[in-house]
């Protein structure tokens, strides 16, 4: 995670008391993945065809992982059933040991879901987004509002705060949206492409948050088709391909899967890919 | 390619994303269904020929020269068209200042902008002329099959309104943008557009209210007062109407005036046009709307759902317009219920199915808004909410909105027939709540700004809410005068209501 340590960032306010229950000396918390956040069994979705094929995936807690495939590998389809908005054909779901399927509401409270296109009102400000989104989560206003502040400054968007989202760039968008998903708090983030359309310093703000989060104990999940940032930001890789999970782990262990010491996760990834579309 | 070539070719261009746009309106976006669209379409040409008779067909045989009331009925009668014309254009040209779509590639390119524009402006000329010509077609066949050929020309004048309403709206909307900039004009054009639609009909209702106690129009037109104020029968004023009744000289005379007026203004807006739409674009700069610094509010989560639908809908450039049009239409039986406080007259029986019917529409557009039209589906989709609890959330914001709109009248009226406020009120209360119940059922994902095309999603259900809306209307004004028929047309609306879910789509659990 070199990249982390190249922004600069403030913490908010709020993590720095979420940090502060697991700190470190230096002051940065690094949670152990010792439990899962996300078990997914069986997961099967059809559409006119197999979109997503028995998938089973265990993503730990605290763990940033990234979700990388070809356009139409079940990616986005798999991601979207995790948080409740698709629903599965088969197979189970759970988060933090909560049945995602059974209980929705409560595996809600602890997740977020972040879309390539970032969904956010036109006529409302920033901070009145995130203050709908707080109440929405049952968030009091006496925690969320501080942390929107702080939300805000950290993303760049605090000179925006009070003009509404209508003529907001895509990157300020999708950096309201993000921050959408973290003023409730979360302890699990899925993203779906965020740096999809974001420029060069909007890229690293978004890449920046989300390593500060995982550092204080945050779980990630993120699918992109920038290989680079899977290889530089992920714990661990997930090769998706025709709906089903090809390969798993982190970059050396995927290196020693393809028999390659030094090749690039491009090459793996062309690698392992090509594998099943093949057969 | 020459500049004569490219300009016809931009013109056939225009011309097809005009068609294709009408042809998607009308089929949903859906190829599958042109023939459903067509004999649809061929049907409701000629249904409405029945009410095209009922309301035009005495007037068939009328012969030049007229008498001075008629002028004044028929000329009344074309100015109202031509100012549902001049509405409707100047929500098209606003829509072709603020939508970018090709823009950028138009300007861009090497062609003489003044030229393209031009060409532009004469397709919007045309389609707001082919409309106007689609929906006067009934009216003018059964005075064609009642009075003859001659009647044929009031196609030519139905030409030259449109025409004519087309130029002045452009040039009213680049006014507008050049007196009170981008970021105003949308929403003062949109509230002109409906205050020049309805207003014509309301100031003669007003009138007629004032004068003679009554909500039709035709009286005060025919009134003495308004004859001995006119124009003598010889007057210029009277060319239109003449050229109605198959005046050659008149009709070529109104075309002609029709199309130097659209020429100059091509003349003279044209390469204004280009600077027009350059403003508008970046129209919602971060800065140019902003809002106050206030601590976050507390209460549930349904309660942070119902304000943030109250923000957006208080926020919405639409929705002012239409509940402005609709508290318009409130205004001559609002005048009427002053005008007869005292009295228990028939007259005033006629506000119920007015604010009915208005209860009914509004709560239609406003279900839309806040169940279809929500800009952030994931989000909400996402949180821990139950489906049942965002929906009801939703429904309830409808309701608010109706009840804070329609309280006061029904208020005032029960000062004037408790048992006329009881009955106005509880059919208010059916009405809106089956418009929402209908946008309910037929929901689909959609973000706000497409509202304009919410009936594309669904013509039944278009359909269902308008006949809901009449139907609760008609039902509420007979319980008062016959309560047996307003029984029964009660019971026929809900079994319609009743219909409609059940073709509603299956949704998942």
């Amino acid at each position: 995670m070199t990249e982390f340590a190249a922004v600069r960032f403030t913490v908010p306010k709020h993590l720095r008391v979420m940090v502060a229950s697991d700190a470190k000396p230096d002051g940065v918390a690094v949670m152990k993945p010792d439990s899962s956040a996300l078990e997914v069994k069986g997961l099967t979705k059809r559409f006119d065809r197999l979109a997503v094929d028995s998938l089973d995936l265990t993503i730990h807690a605290g763990e940033f992982y990234a979700l990388v495939g070809p356009n139409g590998a079940g990616k986005t389809t798999t991601l979207r059933m995790v948080a409740g908005l698709l629903r599965p054909d088969g197979g189970a779901v759970s988060i933090f040991g909560i049945d995602a399927l059974q209980s929705p509401v409560a595996a809600k409270q602890v997740m977020a879901w972040v879309s390539d296109e970032p969904m956010i009102y036109d006529k409302l400000t920033p901070l009145e987004y995130l203050e709908f989104v707080a109440g929405l989560w049952g968030i009091a206003p006496s925690v969320s509002q501080p942390v929107a502040q702080d939300l805000l400054e950290s993303l760049g968007l605090a000179p925006h705060r009070h003009e509404r989202c209508e003529g907001f760039s895509k990157g300020m968008r999708q950096k309201v949206a993000l921050a959408g998903a973290l003023v409730h708090d979360p302890r699990l983030i899925i993203l779906d492409e965020p740096l999809t359309g974001l420029d060069a310093v909007s890229a690293r703000h978004v890449k920046g948050l989300l390593g500060m989060r995982v550092r204080a104990g945050c779980t990630v999940i993120m699918t992109t088709h920038i290989l680079e940032v899977a290889e530089r930001m992920a714990d661990r890789i997930g090769v998706i391909a025709s709906g089903r999970l090809v390969a798993e782990g982190t970059l050396t262990e995927l290196r020693q899967q393809n028999g390659h010491a030094d090749t690039s996760l491009e090459d793996l990834f062309i690698a392992l890919v090509t594998l099943p579309e093949a057969a | 390619m020459s500049s004569a070539t490219a300009l016809s070719w931009f013109a056939r261009h225009e011309l097809r994303l005009a068609w294709r746009e009408w042809f998607a309106m009308m089929t949903g976006g859906r190829r599958k269904r042109t023939r459903a669209a067509i004999i649809g379409l061929i049907c409701f040409a000629a249904l409405l020929h029945l009410p095209a008779w009922a309301v035009i067909g005495r007037f068939a045989d009328l012969r030049l020269p007229l008498d001075k009331s008629t002028l004044i009925v028929i000329s009344a009668t074309i100015f109202l068209a031509w100012t549902l014309m001049l509405s409707q254009a100047i929500e098209s040209v606003t829509r072709v200042f603020y939508a970018r779509a090709d823009l950028d590639l138009i300007m861009s390119s090497p062609a003489t902008l003044a030229n393209l524009f031009s060409v532009r402006i004469a397709a919007i000329a045309l389609s707001v002329t082919a409309i106007a010509v689609l929906f006067s077609t009934p009216f003018i066949d059964v005075l064609v099959i009642g009075g003859g050929a001659r009647w044929l020309a009031a196609f030519g004048v139905v030409v030259a309104m449109g025409l004519s309403a087309a130029a002045i709206a452009i040039a009213v909307t680049i006014l507008l943008f050049r007196l009170i900039g981008p970021a105003r004009t949308r929403l003062i054009a949109q509230i002109l557009a409906a205050i020049i639609g309805a207003g014509f009909v309301i100031a003669l209702q007003v009138a007629a209210i004032m004068s003679y106690g009554t909500l039709s129009r035709f009286t005060i037109l025919t009134s003495g007062t308004v004859a001995a104020h006119a124009p003598d029968i010889d007057s210029i004023w009277w060319g239109p109407a003449r050229a109605v009744m198959g005046d050659s000289e008149a009709l070529l005379l109104l075309l002609a005036l029709a199309l130097v007026l659209l020429g100059s203004v091509m003349a003279m807006f044209s390469h204004r046009f280009a600077d027009t739409a350059i403003d508008a674009a970046p129209y919602g700069i971060p800065g140019s709307r902003r809002a106050k610094e206030r601590p976050f509010r507390t209460g549930s989560r349904q309660q942070a759902l119902r304000r943030k639908e109250f923000s957006l809908l208080w926020r919405d450039p639409w929705l002012i317009s239409q509940t402005l049009m609709q508290l318009l239409y409130l205004v001559p039986p609002a005048l009427l219920l002053w005008r007869n406080f005292a009295d228990s007259s028939a007259a005033l029986t006629l506000i119920t199915p007015v604010i009915v019917m208005a209860a009914g529409q509004l709560a239609g557009g406003l279900a839309w808004l806040t169940i279809s039209g929500e800009d952030a589906p994931d989000l909400v989709a996402t949180a821990p909410l139950t489906p049942s609890g965002v929906i009801r959330a939703k429904i309830e914001v409808v309701l608010i909105a109706i009840t804070v709109i329609f309280c006061p009248l029904v208020a005032a009226l029960a000062f004037a027939s408790p048992y006329q406020a009881a009955v106005s009120a509880a059919a208010i209360i059916v009405s809106a709540a089956s418009a929402t119940a209908i946008q309910l059922w037929f929901r689909v994902q959609a973000r706000r700004s497409q509202f304009r095309r919410r009936q594309t999603s669904s013509r039944l259900a278009t359909f269902a809410e308008a006949f809901s809306s009449i139907g609760w209307a008609a039902s509420a004004a007979l319980l008062l005068a016959l309560p047996i028929a307003g029984l029964i047309c009660g019971l026929i609306t809900a079994s319609l209501v009743a219909i409609t879910w059940k073709f509603s789509p299956r949704r998942e659990p």
